[in-house]
């Protein structure tokens, strides 16, 4: 059987790692190499790696970053934070990345979607979508939160999944960071409407919380940041958890 | 041991060259056909779309020289899958190794599947040592259905092949290189036959 996955984000800046809280207020978490292997040992399912400082220059340290989690780690790990083209796709993936997560250039240009889609398989094209709740309807943010749109979120992950997107990562800015649980609503919503897996962000706070994503947020996996990093949450104890509440992980 | 990975130009073939270097062996990466026939073990990988993958095989001619391979092969995802006669994606031929098709999964479930399944029915020394139930990584939206060459199945909405196995051909359609412990004992076994 299918089972659900628990993914660690590792926020990355200038190759090391950070916790964000709300997207702001930065503080250093470690070598990502060395927490990646951490959580693998642990029995993260999976590893979700955000360059939340991307920049043309430091493009460089992102993929030889990636190589390096590649050598080392034998789980499956995606690659997100400022990719906008192809090139940046080829050489991550070519480094060893598994997938990669598109967010601003998407809504930007969602035509990369389809020829990233084309070229590499919707295997490896995760689409991020940051929402909020504005005025009765969920809204895309682009820029880690920052930046609204007029883009509709669930109008537009039928539209991704459409061009090609292989899997959706939604986070609720509205619950990101607060620690009360995850949008469940709006995500039993989302994997409704769409055919491929959608992973769950933000919110995260308790064992609780991820077993409510999985059945009332209808949720494939689930993500989280810091209830990982400074082990609030134990990996192992969270999968016992959900295993006797009758979800199917791998223990 | 001489490993080669067919490099023809589909997919992520780093993440396997990485699993067999934390093995402590050090596979060549390689479209020669020359090269290929000389290994004494040969890794055919895999990422993408069907049609298109083919057509780069048939350009470097390895569509003819994989099926004559007399060493242990292994096709990994895709690589398992044009290891089959037919593939519903692109409508495309295939090697005709593994004497089955290539099928879509069918609607209602999400696709691709994506994550850690469990495989039973073991039966390949592939599995020497891997226990009944055991969990892999799979990444695919296309399934070889359960046939005679079937060594190991999993289940998706339906019971499909995990693994197919004649002779000296292998193929998985899970990510072994991705898969952990478990994908490391049975690239070790691989190996060891």
């Amino acid at each position: 059987m299918l089972t659900k996955r628990i993914i660690p984000c590792l926020d990355i800046k200038d190759g090391r790692t950070v916790k964000g809280i709300n997207f702001v207020d930065l503080r250093d978490a470690g070598d990502p190499v060395e927490l990646a292997a951490a959580y693998a040992r642990q029995g993260a399912d999976e590893l979700v790696f955000l360059d939340i400082a991307a920049t043309e220059e430091n493009r460089g340290t992102l993929a030889e970053l990636v190589r390096h989690v590649a050598e080392q780690i034998d789980i499956p790990f995606t690659v997100g934070g400022g990719i906008s083209s192809e090139s940046h796709v080829e050489t991550l993936l070519h480094n060893g990345a598994d997938k990669v997560s598109l967010n601003s250039a998407a809504v930007r240009n969602p035509d990369l979607i389809d020829s990233l889609a084309k070229k590499y398989g919707s295997q490896c094209i995760v689409v991020a979508l940051d929402a909020k709740w504005v005025e009765g309807q969920w809204l895309i943010h682009l820029v880690g939160g920052k930046v609204p749109t007029e883009v509709e979120l669930f109008s537009w992950a039928r539209e991704v999944v459409d061009r090609g997107a292989g899997e959706l990562l939604f986070t609720s800015m509205d619950h990101d960071g607060t620690k009360n649980g995850f949008a469940n609503e709006a995500l039993a919503r989302m994997s409704e409407e769409v055919t491929v897996p959608v992973i769950a962000s933000g919110g995260a706070g308790t064992r609780a919380h991820f077993a409510d994503a999985f059945l009332e947020g209808k949720a494939d996996a689930a993500l989280a940041a810091s209830v990982f990093h400074f082990n609030e949450i134990p990996i192992p104890d969270l999968k016992q958890y959900l295993s006797q509440k009758g979800i199917p992980v791998r223990l | 041991m001489d490993v080669v990975i067919i490099d023809y130009g589909a997919g992520n073939i780093q993440s396997i060259r990485f699993a067999f270097e934390r093995m402590g062996i050090h596979p060549e990466l390689s479209d020669s056909a020359e090269r290929i026939s000389r290994a004494d073990r040969v890794i055919f990988p895999g990422v993408g779309e069907a049609a298109s993958a083919m057509a780069k095989l048939q350009r470097s001619g390895l569509d003819t020289l994989l099926p004559e391979l007399q060493q242990p092969v292994l096709g990994i995802c895709l690589g398992m899958q044009l290891m089959c006669r037919y593939s519903e994606e692109g409508d495309t031929p295939g090697l005709g190794i593994f004497d089955t098709v290539v099928r879509r999964f069918t609607p209602g479930l999400k696709v691709p599947q994506i994550g850690w399944n469990n495989i039973s029915n073991l039966k390949s020394p592939l599995f020497k040592g891997v226990e009944e139930g055991s969990y892999i990584y799979l990444v695919h939206s296309y399934y070889a259905p359960l046939c005679p060459e079937t060594v190991a199945e999993s289940d998706y909405g339906l019971a499909y092949s995990a693994a197919l196995a004649r002779e000296n051909f292998y193929g998985v359609q899970f990510h072994p290189e991705k898969s952990s412990r478990v994908g490391a004992k049975i690239l070790q076994n691989f190996i060891e036959l």
